[in-house]
């Protein structure tokens, strides 16, 4: 028992150390992303400004940054930021549930593995944008042309992820699972699905980015509000400035969704599983 | 301790295909293992004995012979027959302390009966303080000793044991075997215990039988008498294991192309 107390307390100094040092890294990181954005934006203002290229073609920071929050002060940006989120959750919703559900059949069958499986494969190398024209014909130029095309995006990667995820579940988990005395449902629920969690959420993630490139895409073409659309009429007004600034507000939402949704979870598996724990 | 044979095996044997080629792993065995007993089977690597334990636990199907457990046909895996990993096999999902019930989950004992029953193998097994650890956090012998926790808060009859301490440092191995003798005589459940060393086996067993190299089969069945708690470094245990030393290697140097 007293080498255990020793254990806990060296583990407990060995803890407070490494979170020390850890801290101490975060704000290094942080000191060298301030340093060099600031830099950069320092550098694209000059150049901006030093007469290049004209300035409707490259407006400086300032100018995109005042574009951006007129946008967003008049309303319009958050309107079509809000129909694209919609159109981006429901799509991807939609995908997961066909993925998850494709992906475990996947798993477990070979004939479908044989048939399916191949065409998923295939399909996955398709890039989503290329079913646009299609989706178009079948559906005309509207809401379901664009869901089809998110989905269709995102939906093999949550199947692969999902699929290879269970596939690989190690066999010693099942093993001493069954031993214990589950089976059935619930070792596919408490064993094989957390088993294969950390693939699978590499496979939602990439999903997700998926489903967010093929939305934009998808916008592109499209009249109504979106981002895509504010993207697009910045274009045909030859403002340069609101491309600019709809290409900021679609790198914030897609890093602010990443953050929110993706990073809490990943990094609870980690903690769980170990990862990164070796400091590589 | 009682004479009841609680496994018997008649016949048993394995086959397994592997590309195209059937490849003998154990000769048809038969063994009769006492209630309380601690049955070691001891022999050099990729002898079968391995795939015995797999076969008793029910993870794998015999290709001929039956195993009887408790007076029933082994079909499938059960929770009164426990096996235990040489990498524990803890789920690292899970902490220590719903590794050590997840057994319980999956029947139906009550929520407080199943936290009283973790609560007091994590005591047992010393890993107080630990409940809330996960898996990549603990050392080997911790993890063994979780393993431990998690097969027996479902109290089955019967522990098989594969090479668990296996992976271990000298010094933890040690530790482990004192443990493992005293929560065996607290609670006097069988043991088969699986190793390739010879002193672990004469130790801690009552019984210890020696395998042939591949394909498998019994060549040895030494009773061990000395008392208990013994020691790897006991003059005794030392010279029981060159007596069983000597028919090991008689084993071996009949089947020289296998080492």
């Amino acid at each position: 028992m007293t080498t255990l107390t020793q254990r806990t307390a060296l583990g407990s100094t060995q803890v407070k150390a490494e979170s020390a040092n850890e801290s101490r890294a975060k704000r290094t990181t942080l000191v060298r992303r301030i340093v060099f954005f600031t830099s950069l934006l320092v550098l694209w203002e000059l150049v901006s400004r030093s007469g290049i290229w004209p300035d409707y073609l490259l407006p400086g920071p300032i100018a995109v940054g005042q574009a951006l929050l007129s946008g967003l002060r008049k309303g319009l940006y958050i309107q079509g930021a809000w129909v694209s989120l919609l159109r981006l959750v429901i799509g991807y919703a939609i995908s997961l549930v066909i993925g998850v559900v494709l992906g475990a059949l996947l798993a477990r069958n070979k004939i479908l593995q044989d048939t399916i499986g191949a065409l998923v494969i295939g399909l996955q190398a398709l890039p989503s944008v290329c079913w646009l024209p299609l989706a178009i014909l079948w559906f005309g130029l509207n809401e379901r042309a664009i869901l089809f095309v998110v989905i269709m995006g995102s939906l093999f990667s949550i199947v692969l992820g999902v699929e290879s995820g269970i596939k690989n579940t190690p066999p010693i988990f099942v093993k001493a699972a069954r031993n214990l005395g589950a089976n059935g449902f619930r070792l596919y629920g408490q064993v094989i699905l957390p088993s294969a969690f950390p693939t699978i959420l590499a496979g939602l993630k990439q999903g997700w980015a998926f489903a967010w490139r093929s939305l934009m895409a998808a916008e592109l073409l499209y009249y109504t509000l979106s981002l895509g659309n504010l993207l697009q009429t910045g274009r045909d007004l030859n403002d340069a400035a609101q491309v600019m600034a709809v290409m900021v507000l679609i790198v914030i939402v897609g890093v602010a969704f990443n953050q929110l949704l993706f990073e809490p979870i990943e990094r609870r598996v980690a903690e769980r599983w170990g990862f990164g724990a070796t400091g590589i | 301790m009682s004479l009841a044979s609680v496994l018997q095996l008649r016949g048993v044997s394995k086959t397994f295909t592997s590309r195209g080629r059937d490849v003998q792993a154990l000769t048809p065995i038969d063994l009769d293992v006492n209630a309380g007993e601690f049955v070691c089977l001891l022999g050099a690597s990729g002898c079968g004995k391995s795939t015995l334990l797999s076969l008793i636990a029910g993870l794998e199907k015999p290709t001929t012979g039956t195993i009887i457990a408790n007076g029933a046909e082994v079909t499938g895996p059960s929770p009164d027959r426990v096996l235990l990993f040489q990498d524990a096999a803890l789920f690292p999902w899970l902490n220590v302390e719903a590794n050590v019930a997840f057994g319980l989950q999956q029947t139906n004992t009550p929520r407080d009966e199943q936290r009283r029953i973790v609560q007091d193998w994590i005591e047992r097994v010393h890993l107080n303080g630990f409940e809330r650890s996960f898996v990549h956090q603990l050392s080997g012998g911790m993890r063994q000793r979780a393993a431990l926790a998690r097969s027996l808060a479902i109290n089955p009859s019967m522990l098989l044991m594969d090479e668990p301490f296996g992976a271990l440092d000298a010094l933890t191995r040690d530790r482990l075997h004192g443990e493992l003798e005293s929560l065996w005589s607290a609670t006097k459940k069988t043991i088969v215990f699986v190793t390739h060393n010879v002193r672990e086996a004469v130790a801690l067993g009552d019984r210890v039988l020696v395998f042939s190299p591949r394909p498998g089969r019994i060549i040895g069945d030494f009773r061990i008498t000395l008392p208990r708690s013994r020691s790897l470094e006991d003059v005794a245990v030392i010279q029981q294991t060159a007596e069983i030393m000597r028919v090991l290697r008689a084993g071996l140097e009949a089947a020289p192309q296998l080492i």
